[in-house]
């Protein structure tokens, strides 16, 4: 609760200098709006609906693509790490790709697909995959050889190995892939929002990018503001818990 | 099936039998003469002990037994039927506990239970709670391994190593990483549970004390390559203490013993 308080305390903090910053009137208010003008922007787009159901849009571009990035990823990397010959090839492809700026698909992605929910998805798909793969391959590698030879004296050998020795073995690499994964599949798909208008959706990248050709400075940091909460809860509800679980089992933080 | 039929010791102890075993292992340039036609029995319900300085090849016999890996040449067998996989009936306890941080100590126990067909979740769980009890950490269940000391880690090996109830236990220097307290309480344990569970135990050990404290052979190996020089019956009444005056009189035989078979720069632990 202590801590809480204390975040509170700073955002609040950080309120009040914007405040004193604009009511300085050093800035144009068209480049530095109060944050009660933003707080007004926010309020008004919830009203009419425009904020909820960008956010949606958004939101639902992203997990669908995340999740399918990682339901693909996990057993590619598991396989790259098993077989030579994957890790050759298809390893090799994963580490090149990894390192690619995720948003050079966008460009790719609107040729092959045009303005469609396609292309969106397209985009966080290859922004997820390829890390999670590098991260599972990189985890299963990782795992003690003793793990898997005291498993075999038990009596587990194969799949039942490979389910509940190595891959769980490997979860706090994979933990890890994952989390990447997801950021670079959030940098992209508001890359791409904010480059392509994509008409079976308006998502908060193309709020941001019309608060842009508005003027509207109000918008586009309510929209950051916005997407900047977004980031935090993912971090907070889907990956906190799990290290959390990964932490306490394996005892490496407080 | 009840708890008293699934941890009964009904079905005898049995009987190992390594007859002319060689194992080479090569790496890039290099080859190791690990064992080098090596044959010798174990009894019925016997604890025997392999000792040696390190690369004697005294642990990749034991990896051998334990079904892990496969000789070049020879044949071991349990009770006359040849090894060439692990069993259950020959479980393992390596030097590093070995167990797996994703799991509480009950869920590590019950591991190898939940790969032995014919039992309820239940039932597997009742025998994971006696062999807990049998090695003293009824209290630590829903611990997990990291907040466990290195002895307990052991313990919790030894439980799990005995939960699907093998008739040989093979243990590969399981105490060589413990403090001298610790280990003094598992020998302790480890005899008193040998007789109450009739096992036969293949015991790997560099501590010349140690095996006279536990075995009632030890087997003296010597390195490059591997071979049995000299085996001891030690014949003391148990339970034994490794600080003991008879028992040290054992111990300084066979030490002389390795000294004369191992060549000096090799290194030898007291």
């Amino acid at each position: 609760m202590k801590r809480v308080g204390l975040a509170a305390l700073f955002f609040a903090a950080l309120f009040v200098g914007w405040e004193l910053l604009y009511r300085s009137g050093f800035w144009s208010p068209v480049l530095l709006p109060s944050p009660l003008v933003v707080g007004r922007y926010l309020w008004e787009a919830t009203v009419d609906g425009s904020l909820l159901s960008a956010t949606l849009v958004t939101v639902k571009r992203l997990f669908l693509g995340y999740v399918f990035g990682l339901l693909l990823g996990l057993p590619l990397g598991l396989l790259t790490a098993r077989f030579r010959v994957l890790a050759d090839t298809l390893g090799l492809l994963a580490l090149g790709l990894q390192a690619l700026p995720s948003v050079c698909w966008v460009p790719l992605a609107l040729l092959w697909f045009g303005q469609t929910e396609a292309a969106m998805f397209f985009v966080v798909v290859m922004g997820t995959l390829w890390s999670v793969i590098i991260a599972t391959d990189n985890g299963v590698r990782n795992v003690p050889p003793i793990y898997a030879r005291a498993a075999r004296t038990m009596g587990s050998s194969g799949l039942h190995t490979w389910l509940w020795v190595i891959f769980p073995a490997a979860l706090p690499f994979i933990v890890g892939g994952m989390k990447q994964g997801w950021a670079f599949a959030w940098r992209s798909l508001m890359a791409a929002e904010i480059y392509v208008t994509i008409l079976s959706g308006f998502g908060l990248g193309h709020l941001l990018h019309y608060g842009r050709e508005l003027n509207a400075m109000e918008q586009v940091i309510g929209i950051m503001l916005v997407l900047l909460l977004i980031g935090l809860l993912a971090d907070k509800i889907f990956f906190s818990p799990w290290e959390r679980f990964l932490h306490r089992r394996w005892g490496t933080a407080k | 099936m009840s708890l008293s039929d699934e941890v009964s010791v009904e079905r005898p102890a049995a009987k190992l039998s390594i007859r002319g075993v060689s194992k080479r292992f090569v790496s890039g340039q290099r080859s190791v003469h690990a064992l080098d036609d090596v044959s010798f029995d174990v009894g019925e319900g016997e604890f025997v002990c392999l000792v040696g300085p390190s690369g004697c090849g005294k642990s990749t016999l034991l990896n051998l037994v334990a079904g892990l890996d496969l000789a070049d040449s020879g044949q071991i067998s349990a009770d006359g039927i040849p090894i060439n996989a692990p069993g259950r009936d020959r479980m393992v306890m390596f030097q590093e506990a070995a167990l797996f941080p994703w799991l509480d100590v009950l869920g590590n126990v019950m591991f190898g239970l939940h790969r032995k067909p014919g039992l309820t979740d239940a039932e597997r769980r009742e025998v994971a709670e006696f062999y807990l009890r049998l090695v003293g950490l009824e209290k630590f269940h829903h611990a997990f391994v990291h907040e466990l000391s290195g002895g307990m880690k052991q313990r919790v090996a030894l439980a799990r190593a005995l939960a699907p109830n093998p008739r040989v236990l093979l243990m590969d220097e399981p105490f060589g990483a413990l403090d001298a307290l610790t280990r003094e309480q598992l020998y302790g344990d480890i005899q008193r549970i040998w007789q109450q569970r009739k096992k036969t135990i293949v015991f790997v050990t560099h501590n010349v004390r140690e095996a006279a404290c536990l075995g009632d052979r030890v087997v003296l190996f010597s390195p490059h390559p591997g071979r049995i020089r000299e085996q001891f019956k030690i014949d003391l009444p148990r339970p034994r203490d490794i600080n003991s005056v008879e028992l040290a009189r054992h111990a300084t035989a066979i030490t002389a013993a390795l000294k004369n078979h191992v060549r000096p720069e090799a290194e030898v632990a007291e």
